[in-house]
């Protein structure tokens, strides 16, 4: 129980977190960095929530995985997006 | 029963294909379109005709497989994404279609950058409007994000690809939300397919699922307060892509809102409240943006944010179908008739801009030029927004007010009015513009030359119109429901 609610409120101050971050800041690359925050501590809220029956149910994972997989494309069309802006900025 | 998932795939394949030669990829582009069309119009006459169809991929069936579900709704979504994206496609071809045509070095880039990211797109959009699960609308949702911040970023001015970024980020935040959801739905019931939706209604953590899940596509659907990426994206995008942008891809996110709120039953109803909230607020918010915008393109898009909201509105007070009031077919209407009115207007738009060299407001008016083709289109896209007879957004309208005064809701019916007023409003800055004549204009001004712009544009706007008398169709197709 008492790890569990560890897990609950990581991931729910993780997120609380990088919305904020997300929500106050302009600069491009920590609106990157908080927006893998943000994917992380999602992540974290929804293995807390798998762990519920005692027993680990793969079907959570396989959301995370995915998760993972399209932040991993995202960051990377962000980040080049982040240099092309910064390349006409310098021109 | 494999023509569904064709209607998925076919784009997709073409899109893998048109990025593989970019030289031809409008030869992909093109008979794709058209063929997925076709598919869409043969499933819609299969529909009207024997009921809807539901398919599991590969035998595999709920709560483990991806079952896609087309009924009369999907239909009427997939035919207005064809529909609308063929035009949109033959207003592409003026960056020329065949390899060896001699086009510039730009126009030849647009090309190869259009037309893998439109099929994408268009695979996505069907894929979510055929998705019988949650899960997979997420993944239907990350592909369009994608494709769509691409269409965001074509034009590769420096506005566009800081509205490419605030876009794909606002985007990702939303789609993560919208995991969170699915995630908690699957931990609350153990499935994540639409039609569990009413057991999450019923439930706490349930509740809090769904309205994750709502959060995360108000995101996507740029839903006031959370339309903030919007204006700028659909603004400053080639005039192309914002049609696509504003016409289909934002309706993709209220297609889903609108379905799980007709799932949703009873115990949904404050989340329907909060949905008719927002709507309303998008509805002042959206008509006061375009009412203050200096550029032609920005008061189109901010007039998607007050569109948004009506149809929202709709959604949010149509409560579930068991409700019988047909409030909800009024909402699929307004999506039907928003979509063909918009995409006339924004390539109405970009014929205008490429006319006057700019699309500032003040200067609509010029001496040596007189209102031509694509001012035509934009008046009769207005009149269709405006809702006004005998345009498909007039029948939505009336539904719409007809079934709030028979529950005597005469606030919304008042808010609704208030909306039209407001859109009447910020609309005729511009048409009013287009129509003055006498001495603003001298003697030997000329017309513009007609351009595929202006015949695709047109064509939208009259459909659009033409809707209106021919909207039993649509009314019909409607009706038809799994169960």
């Amino acid at each position: 129980m008492t790890s569990e609610l560890i897990y609950i409120c990581a991931g729910s101050s993780l997120v609380g977190l990088a919305l904020y971050q997300l929500a106050t800041d302009g600069d491009m690359l920590l609106r990157v960095l908080s927006l893998n925050v943000l994917a992380i501590g999602i992540a974290v809220l929804i293995f807390a929530s798998a762990r519920n029956a005692g027993v680990t149910d793969p079907v959570p994972q396989a959301f995370v995985l995915t998760g993972i997989v399209v932040l991993v494309g995202v960051t990377a069309a962000l980040l080049a997006l982040a240099e092309r802006i910064d390349e006409q900025d310098n021109e | 029963m494999s023509d569904i998932s064709l209607l998925i795939l076919l784009p997709l394949l073409a899109a893998v294909c048109a990025a593989a030669t970019p030289r031809a990829a409008g030869l992909w582009g093109l008979p794709a379109s058209i063929l997925t069309g076709v598919i869409a119009l043969w499933l819609a006459l299969d529909v009207l005709q024997n009921g809807a169809q539901e398919i599991a991929i590969g035998g595999w069936i709920a709560p483990l497989g991806i079952v896609f579900v087309a009924d009369g709704l999907a239909a009427l979504m997939l035919l207005m994404t064809s529909g609308v994206g063929i035009v949109v496609s033959i207003q592409a071809t003026s960056w020329g279609v065949w390899p060896s045509s001699n086009v510039s070095e730009k126009a030849a880039t647009m090309r190869a950058g259009f037309w893998p990211l439109w099929l994408a797109t268009l695979g996505a959009l069907n894929a979510l409007f055929l998705s019988g699960d949650l899960f997979n609308i997420y993944v239907a949702f990350e592909i369009l994000g994608l494709t769509a911040v691409g269409l965001t970023a074509l034009s590769g001015t420096p506005s566009a690809l800081r509205a490419a970024f605030d876009y794909l980020s606002a985007g990702l935040a939303g789609s993560l939300l919208l995991l969170l959801g699915v995630a908690l739905a699957y931990s609350a019931v153990g499935r994540v397919d639409i039609e569990v939706v009413p057991l999450l209604a019923d439930t706490t953590s349930g509740r809090i699922a769904l309205a994750l899940i709502v959060a995360g596509l108000a995101v996507k659907a740029a839903l006031f307060p959370l339309h903030f990426w919007m204006p700028a994206a659909h603004s400053s995008a080639t005039p192309v892509a914002s049609a696509l942008l504003s016409a289909l891809v934002v309706k993709g996110a209220l297609y889903v809102i609108l379905r799980i709120s007709m799932e949703g039953g009873v115990g949904m109803e404050t989340l329907r409240l909060a949905i008719a909230v927002l709507g309303s607020g998008a509805m002042l918010w959206g008509a006061w943006g375009a009412l203050q915008a200096t550029r032609l393109k920005l008061l189109v898009a901010q007039s998607t944010v007050a569109q948004i909201g009506l149809i929202a509105m709709a959604i949010g007070l149509a409560g579930d179908n068991l409700q019988q009031n047909g409030l909800w077919q009024a909402a699929a209407l307004l999506m039907l008739s928003h979509a063909l009115a918009k995409a006339a207007m924004f390539i109405a738009v970009g014929r205008i801009a490429e006319e006057l060299g700019h699309d500032r407001l003040s200067g609509l008016n010029r001496k040596e030029l007189r209102p031509g083709a694509a001012e035509f289109a934009f008046a009769i896209a207005s009149i269709s927004l405006i809702g006004l007879p005998p345009t498909a957004g007039f029948i939505g309208k009336w539904i719409l007010i007809d079934g709030l005064i028979a529950r005597d809701a005469w606030i919304w019916v008042a808010l609704i009015l208030l909306g039209t007023a407001l859109s009447a409003a910020y609309l005729s800055r511009v048409v009013s513009r287009c129509l003055r004549g006498g001495p603003h204009v001298s003697l030997d001004a000329h017309h513009p030359p007609w351009r595929t712009g202006d015949v695709a544009a047109l064509g939208l706007a009259t459909s659009a119109l033409l809707l209106g008398l021919a909207s039993a169709f649509p009314l019909s197709l409607l009706e038809i429901a799994l169960k």
